[in-house]
């Protein structure tokens, strides 16, 4: 196990004389044994940062260090590293045992350690049955189990996970969310995961990097990220519905956008008149969509507060504590 | 279809089996005279179609050789046999070998002029054999290679129909199992036998047989190299029995040809599931 440190890391792709910068210096230091997770919206540079780690991609400019070992110039292979892919690449022509033994056999591990850690690996992930099967004869969450326990046997410093739950359906999602976190707890090694879906960065991450357009927007623990938005991305990409953000808020000073999250609005006697333009309801919760002034606002109500009448005007007041001022120009928080 | 009209079925019975006949009927004819002696064949007309008594004696005549009751010395047919099976053999192995090596280069590896270098494999398909004899002849005589294994062979193992038939396949096995090969330590030449080669098999198998019967059906360049009876392929053997003797023993002719149509069909009876799956599969 290790720690995994990325310094001012840089990638830019040249195409004859033009040249595209896709991540703009990005700096992370992750301890060893950290679950953190990279989300963003897709084009974010996400999976780029994450195939850099992995060795994958060149590194055009800064340095990424794994432990103490700068491992900018090293092959995929002397990383000690293990990745799980979106689509898992299994070797379709091997049976489950040769996918997930395959990198120690290229080690030249011993055949009876080989074979102990693929079965244990197997043990973990309730695989032990399916090691004759191929590829193709698994479901996708077998496969996807597979894609783990070929990460698993390597033993790596760091486990490196490419979106590896978008292919399966909702439920199934939700459950290998559960077994990564079991899995994480038990075995501790230190795990970067990227994805598109803000809930799996909720619910997995111990800390959690936001990206858009190849920068580092935030990088902090869920609470921190939900409760303290760096910047009015992170503010409107993390949280569902998005943030309010408003420039013509009663109160507010020019040059800054306030923020309130749908959920920190109370209906009450005096505050904001805004007009119902549409209600939703979500089960425990409505949504009404509604306009202040000339902005779109979104509040959120629960079921039992009733439906307020659409064209009606409702007054809303934003809990104080939970607003949040933003540069206009920069959208940095204030 | 699923429809059921007996006058139908029939119909559709009638002209497949009208079709088989006309495919085979050539081929019965052809062993039917093999079974017939010379005078037999030479008497009657039209061919007799009933198999005649002189089945062994053709095919030891035709085999083997030796002279014939009528006079003539016919040559023996198995040292042929073996020239093309050789012939056959490495010009199809050979040429799936280089064409799976070009094509992981042109695939997989980065280098100056790739393209160009595939543009240059493609061109040489607009080519046929027939119009570069003639260099393609000048530079095996140079060398030394005529009547040998390899003036017959060497000068048809390059293949550009089997490398793009290669690199379409390989375009088509996804990147990410090259990325997981090298996470796993795999180097290229491991990745090219451990994970490339195994899918491949059944692409493999189906250009073996096409490749195979194209090796032993090969006449005009054997024409052109060999001059020596001994590098003779069976294919310039039946043309020589008809042409080269005074007096056209037909049985041996006849078995001599059957001779030649069994290696080819053979292969592809034992390669006929492995040929249909490489042509047909799609599953990587």
């Amino acid at each position: 196990m290790a720690s995994l440190s990325l310094r001012q890391v840089i990638k830019r792709y040249r195409t004859g004389k033009t040249e595209l910068q896709v991540i703009h210096g990005v700096n992370a230091e992750i301890a060893d044994g950290e679950f953190v997770v990279i989300v963003g919206p897709s084009g974010c540079g996400k999976s780029t940062l994450l195939r850099m780690v992995a060795g994958l991609e060149e590194i055009s400019g800064g340095e990424i260090a794994i432990g103490p070992r700068v491992v900018n110039q090293l092959e995929p292979a002397e990383r000690d590293i293990a990745m799980v892919f979106q689509n898992y690449a299994l070797y379709p022509h091997m049976s489950v045992f040769d996918n997930m033994a395959y990198g120690l056999k290229i080690a030249k591990v011993p055949t009876d350690e080989i074979r102990q850690r693929v079965e244990k690996a197997a043990g973990i992930l309730e695989l032990g049955h399916l090691l004759t099967r191929k590829p193709r004869e698994l479901s996708g969450g077998q496969r996807q189990r597979v894609a783990m326990g070929r990460a698993i046997v390597r033993q790596p410093q760091i486990f490196l996970f490419d979106e590896p739950l978008s292919n399966l359906d909702a439920k199934l999602r939700a459950q290998t969310r559960l077994e990564i976190q079991k899995l994480h707890r038990e075995l501790g090694i230190t795990s970067l995961f990227v994805t598109h879906d803000q809930v799996e960065a909720m619910t997995l991450a111990q800390r959690m990097i936001v990206m858009n357009a190849g920068h580092m927007e935030q990088f902090g623990t869920p609470e921190e990220v939900y409760n303290r938005p760096a910047t009015t991305f992170v503010a409107s990409f993390i949280g569902s519905p998005p943030m309010n953000l408003l420039h013509h808020a009663p109160g507010n000073r020019p040059g800054q956008i306030l923020g309130i999250r749908p959920e920190h609005l109370d209906v009450a006697s005096d505050g904001w008149p805004v007009q119902v333009e549409t209600v939703e309801l979500l089960g425990a919760e409505r949504l009404v969509h509604a306009r202040l002034g000339d902005e779109a606002l979104i509040v959120r109500l629960h079921e039992g507060e009733g439906a307020p009448a659409v064209g009606s005007t409702l007054t809303v007041r934003p809990r104080q504590d939970r607003l949040h001022a933003f540069d206009a120009t920069t959208g940095q928080r204030l | 279809m699923i429809e059921r009209r007996p006058g139908l079925t029939l119909l559709a019975h009638f002209i497949l089996i009208l079709g088989v006949a006309v495919i085979v009927f050539p081929v019965f004819v052809t062993f039917i005279g093999s079974t017939q002696t010379a005078e037999q064949i030479a008497s009657s007309n039209p061919l007799s179609l009933m198999p005649g008594s002189n089945f062994l004696e053709s095919y030891r005549l035709a085999l083997f050789g030796g002279k014939t009751s009528g006079g003539s010395t016919i040559a023996p047919v198995a040292p042929m046999l073996w020239v093309s099976f050789v012939s056959a053999m490495v010009i199809a192995v050979g040429k799936i070998s280089i064409s799976l090596l070009s094509a992981f280069a042109i695939v997989y590896f980065r280098f100056p002029a790739r393209n160009l270098v595939f543009w240059m494999i493609f061109v040489t398909l607009m080519l046929p054999v027939e119009v570069r004899i003639g260099p393609t002849y000048e530079v095996v005589s140079d060398l030394g290679m005529l009547n040998t294994y390899a003036g017959l062979t060497v000068p048809l193992i390059a293949s550009a129909t089997a490398t793009f038939l290669f690199r379409q396949f390989f375009l088509t096995v996804p990147d990410e199992l090259v990325e997981a090969a090298r996470i796993d330590g795999a180097g290229p030449m491991r990745f090219f036998w451990d994970v490339l080669l195994p899918l491949s098999r059944t692409s493999i198998a189906a250009l073996f047989v096409i490749q195979f019967i194209y090796g032993w059906n090969q006449y005009l360049w054997p024409l052109l190299v060999t001059t020596s009876e001994d590098m003779y392929p069976v294919v310039l053997g039946i043309k020589r029995a008809i042409f080269g003797e005074v007096y056209v023993e037909w049985n041996v002719v006849m078995a001599t040809a059957i001779l030649a149509m069994l290696p080819p069909a053979i292969v592809v009876i034992l390669m006929q599931k492995w040929f249909v799956k490489g042509l047909v599969d799609t599953e990587k």
